[in-house]
């Protein structure tokens, strides 16, 4: 007897005969016949008849950008609302990108992966895939950045037919981690990242089911904005599945279908004539760092294993073709560590998107045509693509900007080769520090915050003009600092100043943007704690050209200060910026017994802090282009007005004499300073060496094994990963065959070192790979 | 297609275009001459006389030499070698690796620790231009950032004769 189509799991949602695996499978085996995605080597519908399909166009893409706008007026947490932390996008039936709104698109490929994923294990089957229903996904381990992006995907249906699906995601405040903040740093392992959810059917009939509301909210420290947040990601999705009703009911199912195929396509070859048009054929070669410093008593975690300093490589070698194809070939990266900065490879591959749309591809059409014509390779067993399912991700983004900086500096190199000299941006900002922590607010509830004062860093100097000063950060194009008033409501911490960073910009002929920094005082907290999370010990970009990187990070924080009793009898109080941190000034307007820290440890675990306790919020600047000995000296002098820079780097970095009247005004003397130049340009070379002299130093360095030992636990993980990278060091340096350096050697834990498991051993899942590993 | 005048590609050059006239270029598409009038405007302005192949940086080329070899040069005429050499191996390099040498550019607690990540910088040998300051852990190789397919890019994407080359 023959078994039913519900028996078999077949539910026919295409009706074609096919699943959503076979006619997934003939689109990957088509594209890659052909290099053309879907085999399409013309693109019928756009050449035949350009005009209705600019219309399908335009409306699909207007409909996403206007659900994000007034989606994003449901939410009342200010990461969404203030910041824009959301984007809505409409996929094909198989999970591939046509359009996304503005906003956050590095989720164009993390909630494609999502529904890649249920299309690859069968979901039609169980629980079944039915017109009305919802899932949601927030699982790092199949392809999302961190847990707090939480995605709501709805299919659409035309006639009883799957015809695509689109998702909605918002960054939420709280996923209920270990410790509070959406991107928190005490966990080591997934098992600790928050609440996870893969691909769970929460929804039935456009309703959230009950069990879904009761347990979703009370898994989290925010159930207040969580719920919101997830009206607002309905609420969009629903507006673009009405949207594509509506255009499928005005041009037929017929042109709506052949657009959300060859639209890709489209994107595919509108990248490539983007690399053609803007950069140059060759291999560019940069590479990045990030520092994780868990040895410090002040990072508390639950693992012994996890307590060592280390640091994250990322290096890049960018390849473009003299066909306009490219290929980001990651190979030495560093492996995966106890801790909560690893990605997931579409995390990586997707998210390259949120930079390229401001570099690249600023256009309207991104989609996953642009996937398809980049080759990537990703070393399976790196940190940005784990092999062990227990990894944590909850903050990503710690090496993500960093690792895409690289590429930024690689295409920048091309753009100046070419000429193109105003799109040259010299790196990005670690856009850092992330304010986190929680407690009982001023409301008296359990809460937990997360500034987003991040996504407003300095950005990367251009070749003909200065970065700009706290505006951006790479993952979030609209960059936005937010609005005092609007985080003192979301948070107990009241502002005792926000001001621009002082020296935080990278020097060069143009200079890096300067970051700002924001001193929160606790107030009507109780039961509070903060932490830390940014780079300090390591700067995880570099300048360009000559240029230097940004200042690095550093924390403050001080506690039992005695401001209740001196705002009481009207002493004088610690206000405004922390100018200068060698010559620190908020000490002398607190207690003298005050317990204060001020150091370099920017990753720290949840600590109490009382109210009228402080804590400096320092967002970073951005790198430097070019020798900062060609910088005009009235940008100089305009920066030493502005307090942009401290006179004793204009004279040591930039050459500058100057002198300063009696009002505080600088002016910098032009002729004094060229002729100091000439002298910098002696003293440079008296103190340098010849670069080949310098290695045979080094070299000895290096055979002797001296140096820290996170220095050598770096290279002794990418050594352990690649034998090319650990054969093209000991080239370099002229190792003697036998040199080697193991993880073994260096007396720190090296839990996970040897022993793994992929998340692709579990019995029936299986994974979906988009990289070459 | 937008298009620019020689004097605006000149200007840009010299970071004082007009900020309208720079905002064009950065909202329009690309101009497709805009290569050989920037290597018109740079070979106007560099003392030297030898042909520009390409720009390397504000103040590093590889350049064609009277033998018309290919080579990296310095604007003042310093030469590093083959351009498919990294220069920075003929460079003069200054390695900050102490807290001495990296408090000189930075406030103690914004500068690198030395124990992590140290800068070098690149030296011009002869006029003591900053070329380039690497960022990376101690050990790091010397990366060899750039090489260019300059042939493709000539021939292939812009359709301009490529420069003769000594074999």
């Amino acid at each position: 007897m023959k078994m039913s189509n519900k028996e078999i799991g077949f539910a026919d949602l295409l009706k074609n005969g096919q699943t959503l695996k076979q006619f997934r499978d003939g689109i990957i085996e088509r594209t890659n016949a052909t290099g053309h995605y879907n085999g399409q080597t013309t693109l019928a519908f756009r050449d035949s008849d350009p005009i209705g399909y600019e219309k399908l166009f335009s409306k699909l893409r207007g409909g996403l950008v206007h659900a994000r706008e007034t989606a994003k007026k449901i939410a009342a947490s200010p990461i969404v609302e203030q910041e824009g932390e959301l984007c809505f996008t409409l996929y094909n039936a198989v999970g591939d990108c046509v359009l996304t709104s503005t906003g956050i698109i590095i989720h164009v490929g993390t909630m494609g992966a999502a529904i890649k994923y249920m299309i690859e294990n069968n979901w039609e089957a169980n629980p079944g895939i039915n017109p009305g229903d919802m899932f949601t996904n927030n699982d790092c381990s199949i392809g999302n950045v961190h847990p707090c992006d939480i995605a709501t995907i709805v299919p659409i249906f035309w006639e009883g037919r799957l015809i695509g699906w689109v998702g909605g995601v918002t960054h939420v405040i709280d996923t209920g981690a270990v410790t509070p903040g959406s991107m928190s740093t005490g966990q080591t392992q997934r098992f600790g990242d928050g609440y996870m959810i893969t691909c769970r059917k929460t929804g039935i009939n456009d309703e959230p089911l009950r069990d879904w509301l009761h347990e979703s909210q009370r898994s989290v420290r925010t159930p207040k904005y969580w719920i919101l947040d997830e009206r607002t990601r309905i609420a969009g999705c629903h507006m673009i599945r009405d949207l594509v009703e509506e255009v499928i009911r005005a041009d037929g199912i017929e042109a709506y279908e052949k657009f959300a195929y060859e639209v890709i396509e489209e994107g595919r070859r509108g990248l490539q004539s983007r690399i053609k048009a803007m950069t140059l054929p060759g291999k560019y070669r940069k590479v990045s760092f990030v520092d994780v410093p868990y040895k410090h008593d002040d990072v508390q975690v639950s693992n012994a294993f996890a307590k060592l300093d280390s640091i994250m490589h990322s290096p890049c070698e960018m390849t473009i073709k003299p066909d306009g194809k490219w290929r980001l070939d990651f190979e030495g990266a560093s492996r995966w560590g106890w801790h909560t900065f690893n990605a997931h490879q579409v995390a990586f591959t997707s998210g390259i998107w949120v930079m390229m749309c401001q570099t690249l591809v600023p256009t309207q059409r991104i989609n996953d045509g642009a996937y398809f014509a980049t080759e990537f390779r990703l070393p399976k067993g790196t940190w940005c693509n784990p092999d062990d399912r227990r990894t944590g991700h909850a903050y990503a983004w710690h090496f993500l900007v960093s690792g895409w900086a690289a590429l930024w500096r690689g295409l920048s190199q091309s753009y100046f080769s070419r000429g193109f000299l105003e799109e040259v941006n010299a790196g990005n900002a670690n856009t850092s520090n992330w304010l986190q922590g929680g407690g009982i607010n001023q409301d008296g509830e359990i809460h937990a915050v997360n500034s987003f004062e991040a996504s407003s860093c300095g950005t990367g100097a251009c070749a003909i003009k200065d970065g700009l000063n706290h505006a951006a950060a790479i993952w979030n194009p609209e960059g936005d600092m937010g609005d005092i008033e609007i985080w003192e409501m979301a948070e107990p911490l009241l502002y005792l100043g926000r001001n621009v960073k002082a020296n935080s910009g990278g020097y060069g002929k143009y200079r890096g943007g300067c970051g700002f920094e924001t001193l929160r005082m606790v107030w009507n907290a109780q039961d509070w704690t903060m932490f830390f999370m940014g780079n300090g010990f390591m700067n995880s970009d570099w300048g360009m050209m000559g240029g230097y990187p940004s200042a690095t990070g550093y924390r403050f924080e001080a506690h039992k200060t005695g401001l209740e009793q001196r705002i009481a009898i009207g002493d004088s109080l610690p206000l405004g910026g922390d100018l200068d941190p060698d010559n620190p000034d908020y000490e002398r307007h607190i207690d003298a017994t005050a317990s204060v820290k001020r150091d370099k440890q920017c990753i720290t675990t949840e600590d109490c802090y009382a109210n009228h306790d402080l804590y400096l919020n320092y967002l970073r600047g951005g790198p430097g282009f070019g020798d900062p000995i060609d910088r005009d000296p009235k940008a100089i002098e305009n920066d030493l007005n502005q307090t942009f820079l401290l006179p004793e780097y204009a004279q040591k970095v930039y050459g500058a004499v100057f002198t300063q009247d009696a009002k505080g005004v600088f002016t910098v003397d032009a002729a004094k300073t060229q002729a100091r130049r000439a002298e910098i340009r002696k003293e440079r070379l008296a103190r340098a060496l010849p670069t080949r002299e310098w290695m045979k130093e080094e070299r000895e360095r290096i055979v002797n094994k001296h140096a820290a030992v996170q220095v050598k636990h770096m290279f002794a993980t990418s050594f352990a990963l690649s034998e090319k990278f650990t054969q093209q060091f000991k080239d370099f340096w002229s190792l003697p065959a036998d040199w080697q350096l193991l993880e073994s050697e260096l007396g720190v834990p090296s839990y996970g070192a040897t022993h793994r498991m992929d998340l692709s051993l579990l019995p029936d899942v299986t994974t979906v790979v988009q990289v070459e590993e | 297609m937008t298009t620019y005048t020689d004097e605006q590609v000149a200007h840009l050059t010299e970071g004082s275009l007009d900020w309208e006239t720079t905002f064009r270029m950065l909202s329009m598409p690309k101009d497709h001459s805009r290569f050989e009038q920037y290597l018109k405007a740079l070979q106007a302005k560099v003392p030297f006389k030898e042909r520009i192949v390409l720009p390397l940086g504000p103040h590093l080329y590889i350049v064609q030499n009277a033998a018309k070899q290919w080579v990296t040069q310095c604007d003042c005429g310093h030469v590093f070698g083959d351009y498919r050499e990294n220069w920075k191996l003929n460079a003069a390099v200054y390695v900050r690796d102490t807290e001495e040498a990296m408090t000189e550019v930075y406030p103690r607690l914004m500068a690198p620790d030395t124990q992590w990540q140290v800068y070098r910088e690149y030296y011009c040998p002869s006029c003591g231009a900053m070329h380039d300051v690497e960022a990376p852990t101690p050990w790091y190789p010397v990366i060899h950032d750039f090489e260019p397919d300059i042939e493709a890019f000539y021939r292939d994407w812009l359709g301009l004769p490529i420069p003769e080359k000594a074999a």
